[in-house]
């Protein structure tokens, strides 16, 4: 900052800088924005002596104040479920139906029940609920085991085959490879199929019938149409979780796969099942 | 051995020598500005009447909205996220209308700096205003110029102690007004004012007050004119809008110079000798503490209070007004080409007399024609198409409108019967603070039908709902269309939402999908 530094019009030096021959003045800075400045600085300190701030070895020094963040979120959690309290109770309190009937009450269980479906559900059922092969998809109006809330809640609470449960919903469709032969299971696969779509082969149908009524009705109805309290299928209607079309439907006579959903009321808790019951009820098929 | 005389002297400074070292900080030359009188003093008080009347009252105004929306005339309503201005009421989504407002707000001020320079700065930029409403206060109780510096530099008296806090005590009371009136745009005025006195206002009104009380009294009262200065970035970029026919406070000097306080004594020398009789009442009066004679400066915010001092001066000694005055640069070069004879000479005033002491006939003065030139055309088009425009969309603008979000997941499910069922979350927007039955009924999309969770009413292709006031209902709409009626992967078909009774209607066009295999 040698002499040779100041600016001839206002005699005040220049700090040297030039960019096209236009020099900057090294004019002094406003008290107030000094002041200012050092009031930052002071803040600055003094913040990283209450909040956490400097790194140590292991951890960080935790500030006079004792804030950690994850406190926080603990304290909002804690305030959430304050705020939740009272729905949460209500639904203890009221049957799923009555709760499917409360407009203010649905719209809490469908979001509490989507999340939770999002965690337990999803892997089987898909994010969408919209199931895949040998997982039923919960948004059409074909239940196995019915499809108001309280059946539903029923389902989601004690699954269906699942062993250690001794309220589960229970239903074994025998393997009637073993029962009858080949050519009855033919005709039976082209019976059932005729019922929702044309068949190649009519002369198969008539046949069919008979096996059916002779092995089937039993258990899915005179006419096909199913029975909910032993988890037997509609065989009339579009829906096939196992696939449609005779070849499907032989195969699964055959030697039937049978799913197995766990029971849930262990694990997640009576009003969980409920809220989950509640929103697979919204989906558009409940009852 | 060498004579000192011989050892070479070297061109060095040391860095922190008494001769370059300067202070890191400047301490505020303290200015006390005179008061002024004149018609340009007389504007600025009817301004600051005007705006501190808008400012202050603008929240005690009531507009009746019938028994579902709030009263106030002018209202921000944060909570429900609803703003409310005289007979327009806005939603979130239609913040454009506020966008809008403040494009035009910044191509006003264009358009007015263009032609009368910083106007907004001198007369309605509020930080003027309050400087102008603390500097009262300060007169009322300091005295004017002299007693304040004289003040100033005095002792600590007792006296000097009581006119002092008492300044300040009323500079803080103006800036609890100040900020108190702030917060009665963000609730019910009457009401909070109750709730503000009896201490069960929200502690974010308190904090509000406190801050624009701290802000009000620090920029108002001890910042003033450092705020123009330091702080705003307006006088840097007033500089690309000024041009040579804008109109700034302007020293005449090609009639004023030269200056001189012994106009006679140098007229008798001979010399001549220009209208300014270097009083320095220009000086005094400027609340920014500058010299308009040095020319047009970045702290000058055109106040025009010089104006005001300067024409008393003139008036007193018989000579023209508008030694200081509003001039272009254009009219002000031609005049100073005029009095130094093209540049040729330091200016000599009487080049722009005639013999008899009269301005010459060839002296430029303002015209209003010079306001209207392209630079403003532009300007002022542009300002009014997006202000009939905006008019325009607030006339037209849909009061009932409907949104359609399709799940995507599933995007469509297949029924036991073989029909296609799609669901989606159906938004209804009654934008107007009066409940409503509104009929939502599906177009196109044949023999399909539509059924709403929560409504038991069987399937139909339309519905009346219950709205509610000013509220969004979200309703979850499902639509099933029949199997030997599915055309495509994907069909068209139209939501609609309908008032009969005043014919307000919207609609949305929605997707309706099926399997692949679907006929």
């Amino acid at each position: 900052m040698g002499s040779e530094h100041i600016d001839e019009v206002s005699g005040i030096s220049t700090t040297g800088h030039e960019w096209d021959g236009i020099k900057e003045l090294n004019n002094p800075l406003p008290r107030w924005w000094v002041i200012t400045f050092y009031i930052t600085i002071a803040w600055a300190i003094g913040y990283t002596v209450v909040y956490p701030a400097w790194p140590m070895l292991t951890s960080a020094t935790r500030g006079v104040l004792g804030y950690s963040s994850r406190k926080d979120v603990k304290n909002e959690l804690a305030a959430a479920e304050v705020a939740k309290g009272k729905y949460v109770a209500a639904i203890q309190a009221k049957t799923v139906s009555e709760i499917t009937a409360d407009d203010t009450l649905r719209d809490f269980a469908v979001a509490a029940g989507g999340a939770a479906f999002k965690v337990n559900c999803v892997q089987c059922h898909g994010s969408g609920a919209q199931g895949s092969k040998g997982f039923p998809n919960l948004n059409d109006d074909d239940w196995l085991w019915g499809g108001n809330a309280e059946q539903i809640q029923q389902t989601i609470a004690h699954g269906i085959r699942f062993a250690s449960d001794p309220d589960t919903r229970l239903s074994e469709m025998p393997a009637f490879g073993d029962i009858i032969t080949t050519d009855q299971i033919k005709q039976v696969g082209a019976y059932v199929a005729s019922l929702s779509d044309p068949v190649q082969d009519t002369s198969l149908i008539e046949l069919g019938a008979n096996v059916f009524a002779e092995n089937c009705a039993a258990c899915h109805g005179e006419n096909a149409k199913g029975n909910r309290e032993l988890g037997a299928p509609d065989l009339t209607d579009a829906i096939w979780l196992y696939g449609s079309g005779e070849t499907a439907i032989a195969a699964q006579v055959r030697a039937p796969k049978l799913g197995v959903m766990p029971a849930w009321i262990g694990r997640l808790g009576e009003i969980k099942v409920k809220e989950l019951a509640v929103y697979v009820h919204s989906l558009g098929g409940g009852e | 051995m060498l004579d000192n005389t011989q050892i070479e002297r070297l061109e060095a400074d040391a860095v922190n020598s008494a001769r370059t070292r300067q202070p890191l900080y400047a301490a505020r030359n303290k200015i006390f500005p005179k008061r002024a009188s004149g018609s340009f003093r007389r504007f600025k008080w009817s301004v600051m009447a005007i705006t501190l009347g808008i400012y202050y009252l603008t929240p005690w105004l009531r507009w009746d909205r019938g028994p579902f929306a709030a009263d106030q005339a002018v209202l921000v309503d944060l909570a429900n996220r609803r703003f409310y201005f005289f007979f327009i009421e806005i939603w979130p989504q239609e913040f454009y209308y506020v966008a809008g407002l403040l494009v035009m707000a910044g191509i006003g001020l264009f358009l007015i700096t263009s032609t009368v320079g910083r106007a907004w700065c001198g007369y309605t930029c509020p930080q003027t205003v309050w400087v102008d409403l603390f500097l009262v206060v300060e007169r009322a109780i300091e005295g004017d110029r002299n007693a304040r510096i004289k003040l100033d530099a005095g002792p600590w008296t007792a006296r000097k102690l009581v006119v002092r806090t008492s300044k300040h005590a009323i500079w803080l009371v103006i800036g609890a007004a100040s900020g108190g009136a702030w917060i009665f745009y963000f609730a019910d005025a009457p009401t909070l004012v109750g709730e503000l006195f009896t201490g069960t206002a929200a502690p974010i009104a308190y904090i509000t007050v406190a801050v624009l009380t701290a802000t009000t009294y620090t920029f108002g009262g001890l910042m003033r004119e450092q705020v123009c200065t330091y702080m705003c970035p307006w006088p840097r970029i007033q500089a690309a809008m000024l041009d040579e026919s804008s109109l700034t406070v302007t020293y005449n000097d090609w009639r004023g110079e030269p200056r001189t306080r012994h106009t006679k004594k140098v007229q008798a020398a001979g010399q001549s000798v220009g209208d300014c009789v270097d009083c320095n009442a220009c000086v005094a009066v400027c609340p920014m503490g500058i010299d308009i004679r040095d020319g047009q400066q970045l702290e000058c915010i055109t106040c025009a209070l010089c104006i005001d001092a300067c024409d008393g001066v003139m008036d007193k000694l018989g000579k023209e007004r508008g030694l200081i005055s509003y001039a272009t640069l254009s009219d002000y070069n031609a005049n100073m080409m005029l009095a130094t004879a093209g540049g040729a000479c330091s200016v000599n005033p009487s080049l722009v007399r005639t013999a008899d002491g009269l301005f010459s006939d060839r002296v430029a003065h303002f015209h209003v024609r010079k306001i209207f030139r392209p630079r403003t055309y532009v300007y002022m088009a542009m300002w009014s198409l997006i202000g009939l425009g905006l008019l325009f969309s607030l006339l037209t603008r849909d009061r009932l409108e409907i949104n359609v979000l399709h799940d995507r997941n599933p995007q469509f499910v297949t029924l036991s019967d073989g029909s296609i069922r799609n669901g989606y979350t159906v938004k209804l927007l009654n934008m107007i603070p009066e409940p409503r039955t509104i009929v939502v009924s599906i177009g196109g999309l044949p023999g399909a039908e539509m059924s709403i969770v929560g409504v038991d009413l069987p399937a139909d292709r339309s519905f009346a709902i219950q709205v509610e006031p000013d509220r969004l209902k979200m309703l979850k709409v499902f639509v099933r269309q029949p199997a030997d009626q599915v055309r495509g992967a994907a069909q068209s078909f139209k939501f609609r939402v309908e008032n009969k009774a005043t014919f307000e209607s919207d609609e949305y066009t929605a997707t309706f999908n099926a399997p692949e295999s679907a006929r």
